[in-house]
């Protein structure tokens, strides 16, 4: 089971580079994400206790977080790739595909991985695959958004090694047989050497960090998610960040559990806020609407890592929240990538009056504007609330003014440009480009804004019971 | 720990001296494969009882960081029609007082930590984290694609170094994963360099200029 929640998309992935069919291409990619789908629901129904390859491979309580959310916003986008293909057919779609599902596969190894070596091998695979699908309009600038994204990213990826190198080295310096198994680390953590566990966790966090795109780390964001189809925008914005914080998560419990949570704490508390600052300061104006998302991105990034590094109940807020903004940031994405379809344009000076133009994508955009800010009722308002609640209960007044300071400017700053987007009449002298809404293009970002929907009035009991039990996981019992 | 350990170390950091001081590519390229035959060669020496992992390890380090990458560079450089990196940002006299500030932080750096019975007083740690500050500088500082990419190397192959230094931990499957993976990170990278130069005449990754706020 364990190896085939990853074998399953890969062996998809295959077929699709060696179907000839462009038509049948494009169908491969959402029945693999059903498949994988319906593996994730067959291996949580077990009682989620799936190990495999010597305890290399495991769903943990983080995966029984992580794994049903990657693979239903992975499904969502999947069945997003027929239309968005039609509307493409310039452009051959083997490698597309097959990176498409390939990345599935690898966000399940990452999650799975009870190994730091095979989760650094796992995320390094991905951010490989997923070139060719920041590549795939192929000019110019896409070119410079690939270049920016393989090279920050292979700088953040080797930190990470270099940071789980240090952590294996903190076991050797105390004398312990060295390992980089998470459960042997774990249960050691209390022996380790501390000022290699320290270099480590700063290590780690500089490197996973850019792969989640924290400020200051986060300058291929913008770029990359400016250029890379929507599509793929919604899979790094909602899987690929979600799964590097997955990671992240793995060497906070690992400090906790050496009794040096404070440290690693405080840490992802000034980087949460600083990475919320940073993304309100670029927000402000913004005319480009998806570098716009790409710097919500950032903020939402900092956000999980603010909770987790408040703690408590700001900690299972967190992970609430990682389930949030995946959901709401596949639905943006996809809504945005519509409207840039409908427009061919994606900066205010040329789009405006898309409630207009496109009515069902602007009025998603919109409404996923709503959520992604943490209006009542969507999802995200009931996580961020309760990270703030968390805040407050721990008396750390300053640092929840900040954030709510910071809520409000990115509100602000957000809202000038996603109006100036859906308000208004399109202009008359605008390219026809033949996009119409339709059930195909609408439909994902529909699916997924109403599951946002959803969580923001009512948490499934099992949910809330997961949720719970990972956040108790990971701080070790606190 | 094998007396040919530390000789082999200090003869790489002498190469990523090279390295910060050369303006013409292919020798910047070469540096590199020599760095990846003394890490194959360290590989070997460094777990002292020889035994066939370490030679699998060595091997593989050998072709693909010796031979393989430096090849697919040397390719890139030919169909580039490049030879010197000109006007770095940071000149080249500056980058090698640099990179001897950061191989004497490295290596006070590495002092200060706790090591291992069988590292104190070796170069290991310290050629590790001075390699890896290398590799940075060469990233950041350089305007050539082909360059940054070498820095990368550097950054791994210090990265390689401090494997060595935790050849007990690393289980088998994992370096040699690492391996794979670096050897398809270049290929990935290669193939993007070759857009580059088709796309702007120019591996400059200056001109790379037009995604910014």
């Amino acid at each position: 089971m364990a190896f085939a929640l990853f074998l399953a998309p890969l062996c998809f992935a295959l077929c699709a580079l060696l179907v000839p069919s462009e038509r049948i291409r494009r169908w491969l990619v959402p029945s693999g994400g059903l498949v994988h789908l319906g593996l994730v629901w067959r291996a949580l129904a077990s009682g989620g206790d799936v190990t495999g390859a010597d305890g290399w491979l495991g769903v943990d309580a983080l995966g029984r977080v992580a794994l049903p959310l990657v693979s239903t916003l992975f499904f969502a986008c999947a069945l997003y790739v027929p239309a968005y293909l039609g509307l493409r057919p310039e452009r051959p779609n083997r490698y597309f595909c097959g990176a498409l599902l390939a990345f599935l596969a690898m966000m399940t190894l990452i999650v799975e991985s009870q190994h730091l070596g095979l989760m650094w091998v796992a995320l390094e695979a991905n951010t490989l695959v997923s070139a060719p699908l920041v590549y795939f309009n192929q000019n110019p600038r896409s070119l410079e958004a690939t270049w920016k994204y393989l090279l920050i990213g292979a700088v953040g990826i080797a930190l990470a090694l270099l940071g789980s190198l240090f952590l294996a080295y903190a076991a050797l310096e105390a004398g312990r047989p060295g390992s980089l198994l998470i459960a042997d680390l774990v249960r050691e953590a209390p022996l380790l050497s501390l000022p290699w566990l320290h270099t480590a966790f700063v290590v780690l966090f500089v490197g996973y960090g850019t792969k989640m795109g924290l400020a200051p780390m986060h300058t291929w964001k913008p770029d990359v998610y400016g250029e890379a189809p929507g599509l793929v925008g919604a899979l790094l914005a909602g899987g690929l960040t979600s799964v590097a914080f997955i990671a992240l998560l793995r060497f906070y419990q690992i400090c906790a559990a050496a009794g040096e949570g404070a440290f690693a704490r405080d840490l992802m508390v000034v980087m949460g806020l600083l990475s919320m600052a940073v993304a309100a300061v670029f927000m402000a104006r913004q005319r480009d609407y998806k570098r716009m998302l790409a710097y919500s991105s950032v903020e939402h990034m900092g956000i999980l890592v603010l909770g987790i590094g408040i703690g408590g109940l700001a900690a299972f807020g967190a992970l609430l929240h990682l389930v949030n903004n995946a959901l709401t940031k596949g639905a943006m994405f996809l809504a945005a990538a519509n409207i840039h379809r409908a427009y061919g344009a994606k900066t205010t000076d040329r789009v405006s009056g898309a409630l207009r133009a496109v009515p069902a994508s602007g009025a998603l955009f919109l409404a996923g504007f709503f959520a992604v800010t943490g209006s009542p009722p969507f999802g995200p308002f009931q996580s961020e609330f309760t990270i703030l609640r968390g805040a407050m209960l721990t008396g750390r007044y300053g640092v929840a003014g900040g954030f709510l300071a910071a809520l409000f400017v990115v509100f602000v700053g957000m809202g000038g440009t996603v109006l100036a987007v859906v308000q208004g009449e399109p202009a008359a002298d605008r390219p026809s480009t033949g996009f119409r809404d339709s059930i195909g293009t609408v439909g994902p970002a529909l699916l997924l804004l109403s599951l946002v929907l959803l969580l923001g009035l009512w948490v499934p009991p099992v949910m809330e019971a997961a949720l719970r039990e990972a956040a108790h996981f990971v701080e070790g019992g606190r | 720990m094998s007396p040919a350990v530390d000789p082999l170390l200090a003869l790489l950091l002498v190469l990523n001296f090279l390295l910060l001081g050369t303006s013409r590519l292919s020798t910047a390229i070469s540096a590199t494969a020599v760095q990846g035959w003394l890490l194959g060669v360290l590989a070997v020496v460094v777990p002292g009882a020889p035994s066939a992992r370490p030679l699998i390890v060595g091997v593989a380090a050998v072709a693909i960081k010796g031979f393989l990458i430096p090849g697919m560079l040397r390719r890139a450089l030919r169909d580039a029609a490049i030879r010197r990196e000109i006007q770095p940002l940071v000149s080249f006299v500056t980058s090698l007082i640099l990179g001897a500030i950061g191989t004497g932080a490295a290596v006070l750096f590495a002092d200060r930590l706790p090591l291992a019975a069988e590292h104190r007083g070796s170069l290991i740690v310290p050629a590790s984290l001075a390699s890896v500050l290398t590799g940075f500088l060469l990233l950041t500082t350089r305007r050539k694609a082909i360059t940054q990419v070498v820095g990368y190397l550097v950054l791994e192959n210090g990265i390689f170094v401090m494997g060595l230094a935790l050849h007990e931990a690393m289980p088998f499957l994992v370096e040699v994963g690492v391996l794979l993976d670096l050897l398809v990170a270049i290929f990935v990278i290669g193939i993007v360099i070759n857009r580059i130069n088709r796309e702007f005449a120019s591996l400059d990754v200056t001109r790379l200029d037009q995604l910014k706020e």
